[in-house]
């Protein structure tokens, strides 16, 4: 297992936010995790990235232990994240965004007397081609459309090789055909790359038709765990999430 | 001795008080507007000076008194609505630095017109009818103006809390701080909002400078030194929160009581030593809560890029003549033009972290001064030669850099903004009242260069060449992976954090990099005054510092050089002509930050169609 | 018409992000926006809002041209904004969210009260004095939706109000605005969910690129793939 998550628990005030989730991602395997608002998800995904510490519960990276590290040392041993709102460097082009997470990568960042473009620029136009955005290399990353914006991410986040990708909601904002073609993209990467990837996702199309497998929160806990068709026709999980599906077009 | 101690604390109670006013003027008005208002001191001391010319002025009695308080703090309040209307309102959008400017702008100001007005003397004023006898507390006589002083903070806070949670207008207040857009989205006509809540703001800090007029008497140092304590309260207690304002005032307001009966020379440094532990462990104060995200959405930084061609070859050229043409010029040109190479390094120095680190400082003076410091004090005390001196400046400023930034770039925004402010202060007041070691005001004389580069011209030479240099090579480190690395975590400090970069530790050796150039620049400047003195540490060194930046403007790499070119003309001028330069470089910094927002290279390249 | 906008033009900085949208929306009816993101849907509504600027164009609500007010005058006219990101007052309770909204009656409207707001997201009723920041995704949308009510409009602007909720909750969402539109009130919404729209709906605009390139019955669109496939790639 390239994720393996153990009874993870976390509290704000008294209120079980996340109570005891386990779950685990496969090289290779996209896994989707669902469920209502305020069902814990965030909190879930911020203890795996290090964002927070949890309260109990481990946290293993290829059987390496990672519980409460902070987010930069969680990137360093190879996970590589995408957020819900795009978090690029809008002063800089789209191939320093990559050169930046490259120089990261090799430990360079406190070189002040070279010039950053000398660095990595060949590794960084292959990681953009990868994401078909090496056309968009000398554009400024704060003029970009939306949805090459979440390549750049893309590219930013396999800058390390990582074992683990976690995307928040990765297709939050843009438009259906925008998000197949996203999703597309990044099962290939994971599947060539031998990548386990973990996301969140409020668009249920997305999820029945990319994710391998979809894990269902609900109040903290897992309520629900399978294949897409399983979870489907889960009476729990229509009952506190899908609803009659007349809204999302993937019900009865 | 008990009584003694009583005494104290009651006087430190009733200064509370005071203090209490302005810092909840000062603490609403950012609240809302998120305006860190410098002028709000000049404000206080418009109120005690207005209520001086109302008292004398109406017949005795309660009513000649009392009214005449009253009416010097309704006044302000009017000044405070023009101040809003007139200015503010053009620059609620702008950086905070600008805006923290801009109210500079306006201290500046008032100092010249109170001046004018009422004159250089200190003014006294008479004593509250009615309350000008001492009462007995526990056997102590105490006087009962004090008392009611005591008072007042308490009754004022919970006018306010029922003014902020009981009424339809501090609903909207409310709302208004967290989201102004949507305030008037909703139908709220928010600039009538922030104009009352300025009028608020105003007429307390109008209050508490005309209820001193029994206490002490009135005079034109009054602004900057309440501001700098309303400051330090506001920021203990968490800005836009009345009541840490209130706690915050009665801990300053006791521990300057008896700290002066301990340390009566180091009160100032206390209460800013204060100031900065609890911002570390409170980075948003006492009672503050970190703002929530504004959807005034900031601008999108433009993307950096070296300088074009044209320009670099200015730059060149500009060097150039800055070589060859000082051999035939005379003495007091080539006084200024060292000054300039000077200047330009202390501004690039300051550049480098507000741009790419888009950290804000409001107290660069301390590294200059500290550089100035570091080779004079080995002049005065080993007779050291200048060689050693200079090699000691970017030493003794980098030091500081180090323990100071370790405090400063934790925190953000007007936050860091007075911290630095603070680590200044700190310093200028050693240096001010440390006088066995560094003579105090009559500073540190004799600092003159070794003898090879005693001839104004070699030591121009030597200006040049060490300020340049150093200049170049900040550039340099702009567009080096480190350069990049800062302005990533300015960018999105979420995705630096997300891939490995580590923004404290980057942040501050950035800030140790421009405290060794700004000491750099404060060393070369001891040697070509022959003299150090505490003011090269002062508020008004550290805002020399920024204009210059902001004149060049922020996000342009050739900025702080053309800001100091222009900044350091442009002051030796209105020095020269005008008696009363205050008012004119105030006039000045409006003017900019009302027209340059982008500062002058910004406005140029703009006008050249550059992106 | 009860809102007419004729040629209107917006920029972002250089971007000129609305490039002449004229759309109708008549008195009683629940027009949904369509398009991709990046279509102009969230600025059109700034725009009528006076949250951007129009840099051209008209603006007519009831006849008046109000482009170029301020959006407190425009609120006051008699137009309602909820916003996408619902942007409801953290640190002040539900009830005072909803009074910050509270302006004085429409003529020819039945005012809202606090009372009537329950009546129509109940779950509010049971945490009046609960603070804005601790309720959620859901409990929030409705709160930003009864606190623009209070204000009394004609005519309601909705930006994307299912995005981000869960499909229970969506489809209480739909429940509501069809509900509202029972009682008269007029609802111009930017959507991306084509199901939901569809639900709610009784015609549709589509924007592309900041013009209006479709415009008819929300049927009819459901029953024009070629359409569909073309602005809305589905």
């Amino acid at each position: 297992m390239t994720l393996a998550v153990e009874g993870l628990r976390k509290a704000f005030g008294g209120v079980k936010a996340v109570d005891g989730v386990s779950l685990s991602v496969a090289a290779g395997e996209l896994l989707a995790l669902i469920g209502p608002n305020g069902a814990g998800k965030s909190t879930c995904f911020n203890m795996l990235n290090g964002q927070l510490r949890p309260d109990g519960g481990r946290v293993l990276l290829e059987g390496r232990d990672i519980t409460g590290m902070a987010p930069r040392k969680v990137w360093r041993l190879g996970v590589g994240r995408t957020f819900q709102i795009t978090a690029t460097f809008a002063s800089m082009t789209v191939r320093e965004n990559v050169q930046m997470a490259l120089v990261s990568h090799a430990r360079g960042t406190f070189d002040f007397l070279g010039a950053l473009a000398d660095r990595h620029a060949p590794r960084a136009m292959e990681l953009l081609a990868r994401v078909g955005m090496d056309a968009q290399a000398d554009r400024a990353c704060g003029v970009l459309a939306y949805g090459d914006l979440k390549r750049v991410e893309l590219a930013i986040a396999l800058a390390n090789d990582p074992r683990l990708l976690l995307m928040d909601e990765p297709t939050a904002g843009m438009a259906p055909a925008e998000r197949v073609a996203l999703m597309e993209l990044t099962a290939r990467i994971a599947r060539e790359g031998r990548i386990a990837v973990l996301f969140t996702e409020h668009d249920m199309d997305v999820v029945f038709a990319h994710a391998d497998r979809i894990v269902v929160l609900d109040r903290g806990k897992l309520i629900a765990e399978g294949a897409p068709a399983d979870v489907r026709a889960d009476p729990q999980v229509r009952a506190v999430y899908l609803g009659t599906g007349h809204t999302h077009g993937v019900g009865a | 001795m008990l009584e003694n101690l009583l005494v104290q604390g009651l006087s430190g109670l009733a200064s509370a008080s005071s203090l209490f006013l302005v810092a909840s003027g000062l603490t609403v008005i950012f609240g809302v507007t998120r305006i860190v208002n410098f002028a709000h001191g000049s404000l206080y001391m418009l109120g005690a000076y207005l209520a001086w010319t109302l008292v004398t002025g109406l017949p005795r009695g309660h009513l000649g008194f009392w009214g005449g308080v009253l009416g010097a703090a309704l006044i302000v309040g009017v000044v405070g609505v023009l101040i809003e209307v007139l200015l503010l309102r053009r620059i609620y959008k702008a950086p905070e630095l600008f805006q923290l400017l801009a109210t500079f702008g306006v201290v500046l100001i008032v100092q010249d017109v109170a001046l004018l007005v009422w004159g250089p003397q200190d003014l006294l004023g008479p004593r509250a009818p009615g309350l000008r006898g001492a009462t007995e507390v526990f056997s102590v006589r105490f006087p009962l103006y004090e008392l009611f002083l005591i008072s007042v903070g308490p009754v004022v806070l919970v006018l306010l809390w029922l003014l902020f949670h009981r009424t339809r207008w501090g609903t909207l207040v409310r709302a208004a701080t967290a989201d102004r857009e949507m305030v008037g989205a909703l139908g709220v006509n928010q600039r009538m909002l922030f104009t009352t809540v300025f009028f608020l703001g105003a007429f307390l800090a109008g209050l508490g400078g005309a209820l001193q007029l029994p206490r002490e008497s009135v005079n034109l140092q009054m602004d900057l030194a309440v501001i700098a304590e309303a400051f330090v309260v506001v920021v203990i207690g968490g800005l836009g929160s009345l009541p840490g304002a209130f706690l915050a005032a009665l801990l300053l307001g006791q521990m300057q009581a008896f700290g002066i009966l301990i340390f009566p020379k180091i009160t100032l440094v206390l209460a800013f030593l204060v100031m900065a532990v609890v911002l570390v462990v409170r980075p948003h104060g006492l009672l503050g809560k970190a703002p929530s995200t504004q959807h005034a959405a900031g601008p999108v930084e433009p993307l950096l890029r070296p300088s074009p061609r044209e320009v670099r070859l200015l730059g060149w050229g500009l060097l150039a003549l800055a070589v060859a043409v000082p051999p035939f010029l005379g003495d007091y040109a080539l006084i200024v033009l060292t000054e300039i190479a000077v200047m330009m390094l202390f501004a690039a120095s300051l550049h480098f972290i507000m741009g790419p680190g888009g950290m804000a400082s409001f107290g660069h003076a301390a590294y200059f001064g500290l550089g100035a410091y570091g080779a004079a004090l080995l002049v005065k005390h080993f007779a050291a030669p200048m060689e050693l001196g200079l090699l000691a400046a970017p030493f003794a400023a980098g030091l500081a850099g180090v323990v100071f930034g370790w405090f400063c770039v934790r925190l953000s925004g007007v936050y860091a903004a007075m911290l630095t402010l603070a680590f200044a202060q700190i310093a200028w007041s050693a240096a001010f009242q440390w006088t066995e070691l560094t003579g105090g005001d009559n500073g540190v004389l004799g600092v003159w260069p070794s003898g090879w580069a005693s001839d104004k011209l070699t030591f121009y030479y030597l200006a040049l060449a060490l300020c340049t240099g150093a200049t170049l090579l900040l550039r340099r480190a702009i567009f080096s992976p480190f350069g990049y690395a800062l302005r990533a975590g300015r960018d999105s400090p979420l995705r630096a954090e997300a891939i490995g970069m580590d923004g404290f530790r980057i942040r501050w050796f950035a800030f140790v990099l421009a405290a060794v150039a700004a000491g750099i620049a404060g060393g070369v400047f001891a040697y070509a005054k022959g003299s150090v003195f505490p003011t090269y540490m002062a508020i008004p060194r550290s805002v020399d510092a920024l204009l210059m930046v902001l004149l060049g403007g922020v996000q342009t790499v050739s900025g702080p050089i053309v800001g100091a070119l222009a900044y350091t003309w442009l002051h030796e001028q209105l020095m020269r002509l005008f008696e009363l330069w205050r008012l004119f470089l105030g006039g000045v910094i409006l003017a900019l930050v009302l027209f340059f927002p982008q500062g002058l290279a910004g406005a140029i390249g703009r006008r050249g169609g550059r992106e | 018409m009860l809102l007419d906008l004729r040629e209107v033009h917006a920029h972002y900085g250089r971007a000129h992000i609305l490039q002449g949208v004229t759309l109708s929306v008549a008195p009683g009816e629940v027009l949904a926006l369509l398009g991709r993101n990046g279509a102009g849907k969230s600025t059109t509504m700034k725009a009528i809002m006076g949250l951007v600027r129009p840099s051209g164009g008209e603006v007519r609500f009831e006849g008046t041209d109000l482009a170029g007010r301020e959006p407190h005058e425009i609120a006051r006219a008699g137009i309602g904004y909820v916003p996408e990101e619902r942007r409801i007052f953290t640190e002040l309770t539900v009830a005072e969210n909803l009074s910050v909204g509270r302006r004085p009656p429409r003529a020819g409207l039945e005012p809202w009260s606090e009372a009537r707001i329950f009546e129509i997201f109940p779950p509010l009723a049971a945490m009046r004095a609960r603070a804005g920041g601790r309720m959620s995704g859901g409990e929030q949308q409705m709160l930003t939706i009864g606190r623009t009510l209070m204000g009394n409009p004609r005519l309601l602007l909705l930006d994307e109000p299912s995005e981000g909720l869960a499909p229970v909750i969506v489809e209480r969402m739909a429940d509501a605005i069809l509900r509202l539109k029972r009682e008269g009130l007029t609802v111009l919404l930017s959507e991306q969910n084509l199901h939901f729209a569809r639900i709610v709906a009784d015609r549709a605009a589509v924007l592309e690129k900041g013009r209006i390139r479709w415009e008819g019955a929300m049927d009819a669109l459901m029953a024009d793939d070629a359409a569909r496939a073309e602005f809305l790639a589905v």
